[in-house]
């Protein structure tokens, strides 16, 4: 048998967390023993690690590639390796009920891939697969035929903007900066994903480190930069790890270090690991603790761009907006500015999350419908629910309802409805949600997270969750509403930074779509989606209680009682609302109302 | 303080002056050497470098990652990311509460075994709820899972 066997194994973080790293040690101990009786099997197969491809809902995704012929198979585990070598590898038959099924192919099939074109393809913790992919030749060719000038028009002319959630054009900053006399300037990547339920930096440096790296050498050599910063999160381990090894590849190629592809520019790239506060992902923020100092925001101007890391003119950027640098470099303004809506240029990569069939990771062309993100690539809601609402933009945007469901999903398309881009995040609410509790969620989050530098934000939001949470434990008053409104459009007006400024949003959205579910819980007591169980009672089915005893053994206040083998009983003068023994009953027989 | 933690402290002070590491990435240092942040180490720091101790607590404490007070034998750190709060991680919180015995403001148990930790988001949103119960990922995590979990933990 001469054949070349090829199995990719996908290795994101959502990868390995199902299981990914023990399905490779199974192949590579499987072909291992395969390779006793026939030696050209281990000889001829690869395995490879693979970045994330963004199905995470159906990891771990395995590739199978035969002689050129690549089959796709679904949450596989590594008990079934033995099979697929055996079945496969060796016998050249598929195991077809372990394919991906068409959902699979519907979910690729609509989007446009240009930031995670190679993700899932090749192999991270490699330069030379990345070259292979024409990785490296954007910035050759920027650094020995353009001038700075030339490649910050390129810039501005393809319309790309800020992807890290403000949407400022990045040439333009470029411009900026470059306009400043200096005899230093920095360049920096924001890969600080601070967002709850936003993973999309994380990937791309996970399954493509280089492609960013790519990015930040056209943006040094543009501006004039001779020293970066990659700002990465402690909390992705893993992408660290290859950060680190892929500009330590980088710098042996000669593309990183002193005389890029043999001109005079010299670039030196730093890592630096955030050391967990959200309000960092703020560019003056994140250069004060790149400072080494507490990482507060001050006002602005003077703009970064201008006046940034220790005094000098910084350019920062998130991990995405330098990965789109290289495609365009290589393919030409035209080609960019023809993706995307009127005034949203090119995709944008987002984390489809929630209560959604088809969880993961997915890039669009900028101003496609929600509809069509959500159904057709998304594959509907979980579980035959009703959809309630998707929110956008993380605890800095907003919940979108039904009625806009067509909405183009572009910078002025989300901000026209009370939300924002953000970083990319997406998570999908159906009708079990509470949109009053969603709120408090996000609350809670830009309180802590609040740097409490200025009183607006500072002591609003605080003020902000107290109120929210009278109202989920059935403490209401009349004209909480009105209160929430007016003081929340005061922290938005008077706070320093886009933390304060942004952390209203989750509240005056879901005032604004859901007033009927604050009103429920204010003036009837009631959470009509039976999320805040201090506004529930809870009670036992008798026809459908066993009488197990689980719920009574789960009871903290000893509020249950019945005979063995009998229904039991909930006394609600006892009853603490902790909703122990819904989560105990294995036989649905606890309701709550 | 002996003399092997001033040695240690020596190394990590070495290292960083030659890097010109700042004031975080010291501390980060100190923390992956001792587990937590030590008023003493401070102090040391403080003095050799020259700079307040005031300044260095104002990093400790503004910055999540670091800890002030050692931390028991096993962590478990419950997402509390978006799509796992609307999954349940708030349930699976007040059940490793209830299961470790942990007080309202406790964290940490009274032998040491356990510390209860939470982070913003792990980015693993299609297994949601998650829990990292050391460096093992937990997915799709229930209340009764999770007790069986810490089951294995406990000595």
């Amino acid at each position: 048998m001469n054949s070349e066997i090829v199995v990719s194994v996908c290795m994101g973080t959502g990868g390995i967390a199902a299981g990914g790293d023990m399905v490779m040690k199974a192949f590579q101990e499987e072909f291992a023993e395969a390779g006793v009786a026939n030696a050209t099997v281990v000889e001829h197969s690869r395995l490879h690690k693979v970045g994330c491809r963004g199905f995470c809902a159906r990891d771990v995704l395995v590739d199978i590639s035969v002689n050129g012929i690549v089959s796709t198979y679904q949450y596989i585990q590594p008990d079934m390796v033995k099979r697929l070598v055996s079945d496969h590898c060796i016998g050249a038959r598929p195991v077809s009920e372990w394919l991906v099924g068409d959902d699979y192919h519907t979910f690729h099939d609509n989007q446009t891939k240009i930031v995670l074109g190679d993700l899932g393809k090749i192999d991270p913790e490699s330069i030379d697969e990345y070259i292979r992919v024409d990785g490296y030749k954007a910035a050759e060719k920027v650094l020995t035929t353009m001038t700075p000038a030339e490649v910050i028009e390129t810039v501005k002319k393809s319309g790309l903007r800020g992807r890290g959630g403000g949407g400022f054009p990045t040439g333009v900053k470029w411009g900026f900066c470059a306009a400043n006399d200096s005899d230093q300037y920095y360049i920096i990547c924001n890969a600080d994903e601070g967002d709850p339920g936003a993973f999309m930096d994380r990937s791309v440096v996970e399954g493509n480190p280089h492609a960013m790296i790519e990015g930040m050498i056209i943006g040094a050599y543009a501006i004039g930069a001779t020293v970066g910063y990659v700002y990465i999160r402690a909390e992705y381990p893993l992408a660290v790890d290859r950060l680190h090894l892929a500009l330590k590849e980088a710098k042996e190629k000669g593309f990183l270090g002193e005389k890029l592809f043999g001109t005079d520019f010299n670039l030196k790239i730093k890592v630096k690991l955030g050391a967990g506060a959200f309000v960092c992902g703020e560019e003056t923020a994140l250069i004060a603790s790149i400072e080494g100092e507490r990482g507060m925001p001050r006002a602005k101007p003077p703009f970064p761009a201008n006046k940034g890391l220790w005094g000098k003119p910084t350019i920062i950027n998130n991990v995405e907006t330098f990965a789109n640098l290289p495609h365009i470099l290589n393919k030409g303004a035209d080609w960019y500015a023809a993706i995307g809506s009127a005034k949203s240029k090119g995709t944008k990569v987002i984390a489809l999350t929630g209560k959604i069939r088809n969880t993961g990771l997915i890039e669009i062309p900028m101003g496609m419908p929600l509809k069509e993100i959500i159904f057709n690539i998304g594959g509907g809601i979980e579980g035959d629910k009703l959809f309630k609402a998707v929110q956008t933009g993380g605890p800095s945007g907003g919940c979108i309802p039904q009625q806009h469901i067509d909405l183009p999903v572009d910078y002025e398309g989300l901000a026209s409805v009370g939300s924002m881009m953000g970083s990319g995040g997406m998570v999908v609410l159906d009708e079990t949600d509470c949109m009053v509790n969603i709120s408090k969620f996000f609350l809670e989050f830009t309180q802590s997270e609040s740097c409490g530098k200025c009183v607006p934000c500072r002591l609003g939001t605080k003020r902000l969750l107290e109120i929210l949470t009278r109202i989920t434990e059935g403490e209401g008053k009349e004209g909480d509403i009105e209160l929430l409104q007016e003081l929340a459009e005061d922290v938005r007006d008077s706070s320093l930074c886009g933390l304060g400024m942004s952390a209203p949003n989750p509240v005056l959205s879901t005032i604004k779509y859901f007033r009927h579910e604050y009103e429920a819980h204010i003036k009837q007591k009631k959470c009509p989606a039976k999320v805040c169980n201090k506004l529930l009672t809870f009670f036992i089915r008798q026809d459908m209680c066993v009488g197990c005893g689980m719920c009574m053994r789960a009871c903290s206040v000893n509020a249950i009682s019945g005979e063995k083998k009998q229904p039991h009983k909930i006394d609600n003068s006892l009853c603490i609302q902790c909703g122990s023994c819904f989560d105990a009953c294995k036989f649905s027989a606890v309701l709550k109302e | 303080m002996d003399t092997q933690t001033t040695a240690t402290l020596e190394a990590i002070y070495d290292k960083c002056a030659a890097n010109e590491d700042n004031i975080i990435t010291v501390l980060q240092e100190i923390q992956k050497e001792f587990g937590y942040i030590q008023e003493e180490v401070v102090h040391w720091f403080s003095e050799r470098s020259n700079i307040p101790a005031s300044k260095y607590y104002g990093v400790v404490t503004f910055y999540s990652q670091f800890h002030q007070h050692p931390r028991g034998k096993n962590i478990v750190t419950v997402c509390c990311g978006t799509v796992c709060h609307v999954k349940g991680a708030p349930r699976i919180i007040a059940k490793v509460r209830e299961d470790l015995k942990l007080g309202e403001d406790q964290v940490t148990t009274k032998d040491m075994q356990f510390t209860l930790e939470r982070v913003n988001c792990v980015g693993a949103c299609s297994i949601a709820p998650v829990v990292l119960v050391n460096e093992k990922v937990l997915g799709k995590v229930t209340p009764s899972k999770m007790v069986k979990s810490l089951k294995e933990h406990k000595g």
